[in-house]
């Protein structure tokens, strides 16, 4: 027996370089997953294109008259989006599997700890690539918005990559939000921050202090940086890089921090 | 335990230590190869932080934890353990058989997919989503999970809780099954009856400590017993000093004792209190007795203990 012990530690040992498969996989399903569950997937994709529909679509035609709206609010509602998808499904998919103990049970298997994250961060720009063609094929039909190939494709890129902070964000939330809770808090914190951030009306038709306070937050530099891919926004492209990369690192820092917190905690 | 003297994993001196609370106090504990080790105990007796610490989840606070002699954070290791735990909620938008290729595809060498939905009984339900399953149906997905790697020590954390006494028969035999093939197992439960069903070598673990360590049938001797009702002037303290008495307690008006040796705590008894009365001899449950060793303040070895301090 122990012989056998023996030879089969030597196999492993051979065996236990790099493999790609765990995190295949786990991306594969966790997007399968996320899709089956129509809280999530029916939300995040329904939501922008619904708010979309109504207030740049039919409101904004109707309204102005200039034909504007609807192009605006493609980068905008794009934006809210994408914040949303990546929120809920890094903040709350997270806070509720941690919560539930499924995170420790794939904690208990070999599965590359890394192989978790890439998954939820693939299923995330998944989703974010999905509501952005859908917004953009709603406002090319349906709202009569004027985009070159290279515009959508800047807004495309702009909108998918500068979602990833919201996913850093949504990582730090879920340690600090238990797995019952994690909806509601995200969604307070989603809807004032995407309203206060001129995602769903210009920034400069908000009251003087909000427009103040906008430029400390984070869906206000992906807001603004989409708006500057279409022609409108404020600031420079630096500047909202730069905003969007410091949420990040906040993102990355709290969770840091709430990584660390959760490692002390008693576990029965 | 002399045919197969090979360790396969070990906590030395462990302490493991959560804040203000002692998990586990100075643990030894060897588990030997090709057995099935049942770990003993009162929920929050310290049986899941023992088994997490096997599975790399978390460091000691002193004393070493070793797996195929390694740290069981090691890559090497941990594709040679397999783990059911349990769990609050399972992603129930995945089927049966996608969870199954999805931990197998973590181990380099894992069973067949068809051999571990027949190992767990899961053939007739493999397309279901999680969410769709009874109750004991999901404990066998959790079972395959834990074998699907083809691993060669299989930890089962409580893997029967909240089974009806079919089912849990039905994962007996499956466990069993598993050990045929040469795994080594570990299994924490707080049934006395499971324990017994199925372990080679029982450990009963209480307040972070081991308190016994043997066959099933001398951990059963030393814990079973028959239990003495009677009403009688004597107090629980003085009784308690009988030879041979394990544990006493009052209910409703009469001393329950329990004891190893009946006839000589009967005798004692009436030379002691010529009025006794209504007296009352059964057999404990074994469940009932291992209750009683493990319900702290009637402990003995944790009376010894205090001694000691």
């Amino acid at each position: 027996m122990s012989s056998s012990v023996y030879a089969r530690s030597q196999v492993t040992a051979v065996r236990s370089s790099f493999r790609l498969r765990p995190y295949f996989n786990e991306a594969r399903f966790d997007l399968l997953k996320m899709l089956r569950l129509p809280v999530y997937s029916l939300a995040s994709i329904a939501f922008p294109v619904m708010f979309y529909v109504l207030f740049g679509v039919i409101f904004g035609k109707q309204g102005s008259g200039s034909g504007d709206a609807p192009r605006y609010l493609l980068a905008s509602y794009g934006a809210f989006g994408v914040i949303g998808a990546s929120l809920f499904g890094f903040g709350v998919g997270l806070a509720m599997e941690r919560g539930q103990g499924w995170l420790q049970v794939k904690r208990a298997s070999p599965m590359p700890h890394a192989a978790y994250l890439v998954a939820k961060l693939f299923t995330c720009l998944a989703f974010s690539t999905v509501i952005v063609l859908a917004l953009m094929l709603v406002g090319v039909t349906a709202g009569g918005v004027h985009v070159s190939l290279l515009q959508a494709t800047a807004l495309f890129l702009v909108l998918v990559l500068g979602s990833i902070p919201f996913c850093a964000l949504g990582l730090a939330i879920s340690y600090f939000v238990g797995p019952n809770s994690a909806p509601a808090i995200v969604n307070l914190l989603y809807l004032p921050l995407s309203f206060c951030s001129g995602l769903w009306l210009p920034v400069n038709m908000l009251p003087h202090f909000l427009q103040r306070i906008a430029p400390a937050l984070p869906p206000y530099h992906l807001g603004q940086l989409a708006l500057l891919v279409l022609g409108y926004g404020e600031g420079t492209i630096l500047n909202h890089v730069l905003g969007l990369l410091s949420s990040a690192a906040i993102g990355l820092g709290l969770a840091w921090l709430g990584f660390r917190r959760d490692e002390q905690k008693t576990y029965g | 335990m002399s045919e197969s003297n090979h360790v396969v994993a070990r906590l030395e001196r462990v302490t493991k230590k959560f804040g203000n609370v002692t998990a586990l106090k100075d643990v030894d504990l060897a588990i030997p190869e090709g057995r099935i080790l049942g770990l003993l105990g009162p929920n929050g007796a310290g049986k899941t932080t023992a088994v997490r610490l096997l599975l790399g989840m978390m460091r000691p606070n002193h004393g070493r934890v070793t797996v195929f002699g390694g740290d069981p954070r090691n890559a090497g290791v941990r594709v040679r353990v397999g783990a059911m735990l349990q769990v609050g909620k399972v992603p129930e938008t995945l089927r049966v058989r996608e969870h199954i290729q999805l931990f197998s595809s973590y181990y380099p060498q894992p069973l067949q997919y068809a051999e571990t939905l027949a190992l767990a009984g899961l053939e007739s339900v493999a397309g279901r989503l999680f969410g769709e399953l009874s109750g004991g149906q999901k404990q066998r997905v959790l079972f395959a999970l834990a074998l699907c790697g083809n691993p060669d020590l299989i930890v089962l954390d409580e893997p029967t809780v909240g089974m009806d006494v079919e089912a849990r028969h039905g994962l007996w035999d499956r466990v069993r099954d598993l050990v045929s093939r040469g795994k080594t197992i570990i299994l924490t439960t707080h049934y006395l009856e499971e324990a017994d069903a199925l372990s080679d070598r029982i450990v009963v673990i209480n307040n972070g400590c081991v308190i016994a360590n043997g066959a099933p049938g001398e951990i059963k001797s030393s814990i079973g017993g028959k239990l003495i009702r009677c009403t009688t002037a004597l107090g629980a303290d003085d009784v308690r000093r009988f030879a041979g008495v394990l544990q006493v307690r009052e209910n409703r008006g009469k001393l329950e004792i329990r004891t190893s040796n009946p006839d000589d705590v009967v005798r004692t008894l009436l030379s002691r209190d010529p009025g006794l009365s209504g007296i009352e001899i059964t057999s404990t449950s074994l469940d009932e007795a291992f209750l009683a060793l493990t319900r702290p303040q009637t402990n003995p070895a944790a009376r010894k203990e205090e001694v000691y301090q």
